[in-house]
């Protein structure tokens, strides 16, 4: 007992294992994000009525439930998609893959439909009013990060395509998959803030 | 294997193209190297810094004074507190933490080299960016040219009404590149403490440094994200016409402020608990103790973290909160007292009975802690909201933060500068001249800063570009810049120190002071792999477990 003591370096290798720095690096920038999204979010609603003149949230806006409903189901298909991987099926890995930048391509088109309408139907643009303001701004910046994670899904099918994919790749898809929850869990709160409390 | 056989001597081909060594620099991703860069960078403008500090002490020294126009001394004071803030402080405090963290917790570099060396360019680019509103600032209209807003930039000055041209615009800019580069080295840091510390190294084993680099590196994540967020909005207001600050069209000025300090004050703690993590490195070295009430000095870092998210609003009193606001935010003010008093009785408790060793990096730290402690103080009675209303924007609030941040920070940097230097370059730093740099600075910035409270508590306004005599102000006004130069020749003195040591010091070797922590064990500079062998270790003190194999601290952990 002495001599393993007095000797450190000599001692047998201790079972070490720690984190993944991907997991924990992305945790981090989660939480960095979040801060981002809760300014933005406390901006919405202390601004909520406080427009000098119209059009007012409760007179144009509506309530996306599709693609809400796709934006939400596309954490499930990222979820199995990685999952698949872990397992080896590389076919249903590619298949759900897909499936997850579909319909978040479909979530895409949605905020672009509503934005199109508000703009030509209702003349809201982001220097109307405190709503436009602050409506776009929230928003824009939810679907800013949607774009930036159905490219980088996109980089990773064109990788799977290729395939250079394999089941030693699961962690890193893992990481990206920790991403995409992040932005559809943002959307539960971005949702309820404009679309629920906000009218 | 014994610990020389860990010690590899370097030796590098000289003759090389100096293209080739700028080359080098310029694409590396070695932790230790842009560790220098961040420090280099921040020397650069710590020098630019305080020369604007200068430029406005020479124009308070006499009342009436023209030495510069008002328009000029708006640009200075907003520069020079910009630049100290995000591009002395903040680079210097990475720089250290981008050297040290992955040696202390036995490492070969940081978790992501390449977003490493990515975050100190998209830093140096924030700062050069700001420098370059001196010349870029005009814009279309002929306008304004550095940023004249004050360092936290109040709506609706920054509005295009107010502030036409692009100068508000470099100042938005170049602190939302450089936040992200501070959120990059965040999640770097924090990535390579949590997943490539040495086997053994438990979070319960780390030297203090690693944990309270840890805990700002995630208050950077919280505090720094919302000043991205507000600096997002402000453009939104300048490029697009938004409203956000806009009170014309209901937008409101005081979100701003909230928005601002939120980030704000958590600041001050991101930039001083990595000087709580030097002077707990240092005190115990020089003190021959180890460190006193380890895990009350980890939970008080936590604490502090926690309690200085919810106190922004004592940078506000004067703005008309409900008494309910003022009470909350008066009483998380006092709170902090708690865990930072806990500090200052740990280090005094390590201090106490130990053989005190009275180099120039302890007498830095030793300045430190009191000066530290009067900053305390006075930040105590700013933080009683009557008192502030007496005192809000006035120089006294100026000598408060000026104390913390030059008192506590800058000394703590010094301190840091004169342990570490050895094993960055190699070489020790002249004790005579480090000597004569600590008095001297100590005695600047006595006269400047004790003094600077006097005219505060007679009435005299921050940021006023000139003040009429006779109002008891002239005399202190003076001292102040007396004792501005003296610091400047100070810090010239360290320059100085630091350019002919490096050539003339005199060889440092692997462990120059006798301390504990791993990197000590390799050569100094270390190798770029830093670790021929990954150690392991047992305790919070490998080194002084190798040095005493006959009582080795695990036994009492």
């Amino acid at each position: 007992m002495m001599s393993a003591i007095a000797n450190p370096i000599s001692q047998p290798p201790v079972p070490w294992t720690l984190p993944y720095r991907g997991k924990v690096a992305m945790a981090c920038l989660i939480i960095a994000e979040s801060a981002i999204f809760t300014i933005f979010v406390v901006a919405y609603l202390f601004y909520l009525g406080k427009s000098l003149a119209g059009p007012t949230p409760r007179e144009v806006l509506e309530t996306p439930i599709f693609f809400t409903i796709c934006l939400l189901s596309s954490s499930l298909t990222i979820h199995f998609a990685a999952k698949s991987l872990h397992g080896g099926k590389r076919g249903a890995f590619l298949a759900l893959w897909f499936a997850t930048i579909v319909l978040g391509g479909l979530f895409l088109f949605g905020t672009g439909h509503e934005w199109h309408r508000l703009i030509y139907q209702h003349g809201l643009t982001i220097s109307t009013n405190l709503f436009g303001t602050t409506y776009y701004s929230l928003v824009g910046l939810h679907a800013f990060h949607v774009t930036v994670g159905l490219l980088m899904l996109a980089i990773v099918l064109l990788f799977a395509l290729a395939g250079r994919v394999g089941a030693e790749h699961s962690a890193r898809v893992e990481v990206l998959s920790m991403y995409w929850h992040f932005v559809d869990a943002v959307w539960v709160v971005v949702f309820t803030v404009v679309y629920v409390l906000g009218r | 294997m014994s610990s020389d056989a860990l010690t590899i001597q370097t030796a590098k081909a000289v003759d090389r193209p100096w293209l080739e060594t700028v080359h080098e620099w310029v694409i590396t991703v070695d932790h230790k190297r842009l560790g220098i860069l961040y420090i280099l960078f921040a020397l650069l403008f710590l020098v630019i810094g305080g020369l604007e500090a200068t430029i406005m002490r020479i124009q308070l020294m006499r009342p009436h004074l023209n030495f510069v126009s008002p328009q000029v001394f708006n640009r200075m004071f907003t520069m020079h507190g910009t630049t100290m803030i995000f591009f002395v402080a903040m680079p210097i405090l990475f720089g250290f933490a981008n050297y040290f963290v992955p040696i202390m917790v036995g490492a070969r570099d940081m978790a992501f080299p390449r977003l490493n060396a990515f975050s100190f360019w998209l830093t140096a680019f924030g700062g050069f960016l700001l420098y370059f509103s001196f010349l870029g600032g005009f814009g279309l209209y002929g306008a304004g040219n550095a940023p004249d807003v004050g360092w936290w930039a109040y709506a609706p000055l920054t509005a295009r009404a107010f502030s036409p041209g692009h100068s508000s615009d470099y100042w938005t800019i170049s602190l939302l590149v450089s936040g992200l580069g501070s959120i990059g080295t965040a999640i770097n840091i924090i990535a390579t403490i949590l997943c490539l510390r040495c086997p053994g190294m438990k979070l319960s084993r780390m030297p203090l440094f690693a944990w309270m680099n840890m805990v700002m590196s995630g208050m950077v994540l919280i505090a720094i994200t919302p000043l991205s967020a507000a600096q997002i909005m402000l453009l939104v207001d300048r490029y697009l016409g938004g409203h956000f600050f806009d009170t014309q069209a209901g937008g409101s000025a005081t979100i701003w402020m909230h928005f601002f300090w939120i980030f704000g004050h958590p600041e001050v703690y991101i930039l001083i608990i990595p000087c709580f993590a030097f002077v707990s490195e240092i005190v115990p070295v020089f003190s021959r103790k180890p460190i006193f009430g380890y895990p009350v000095m980890v939970g008080a870092t936590v604490c502090i973290a926690f309690v200085s998210m919810s106190v922004w609003a004592h940078h506000m009193f004067t703005i008309g909160m409900n008494s309910y606001g003022n009470s909350f935010f008066a009483l998380t003010t006092m709170v902090v007292g708690v865990p930072t008093g806990i500090k200052i009785f740990n280090w005094l408790g390590t201090m106490w009975g130990g053989k005190i060793i009275f180099k120039t990096p302890m007498l830095f730290c030793i300045a430190f802690l009191f000066q530290f402690l009067i900053a305390g103080l006075t930040g105590v009675m700013l933080g009683v909201a009557p008192f502030n209303w007496q005192l809000s924007g006035s120089y006294f609030v100026v000598a408060h933060f000026h104390y913390v941040i030059v008192g506590g920070i800058l000394f703590a940097v010094f301190a840091a500068f004169y342990y570490w230097y050895p094993k960055i370059t190699g070489r020790m730093l002249n004790e005579s001249l480090g000597k004569l740099h600590f008095w001297l600075f100590l005695i600047g910035f006595h006269l400047t800063f004790d003094i600077m409270h006097i005219p505060g508590i007679l009435g005299m306004p921050r940021r006023i570009y000139t003040y009429e005599p006779g109002r008891g102000w002239d005399i202190w006004n003076l001292l102040c810049t007396i004792g501005t130069f003296l610091q400047g020749i100070a810090v010239l003195i360290f320059v100085a120190n630091l350019i002919i040591s490096y050539f003339k010091g005199p060889k440092a070797g692997n462990d120059p002071w006798d301390a504990w922590t791993l990197e000590w064990l390799v050569s100094s500079p270390p190798p770029d792999y830093n670790f021929a062998t990954i150690p392991t270790v047992a305790s919070r003190r490998p080194l002084w477990d190798r040095k005493h194999p006959e009582d080795p601290d695990n036994l009492y952990e």
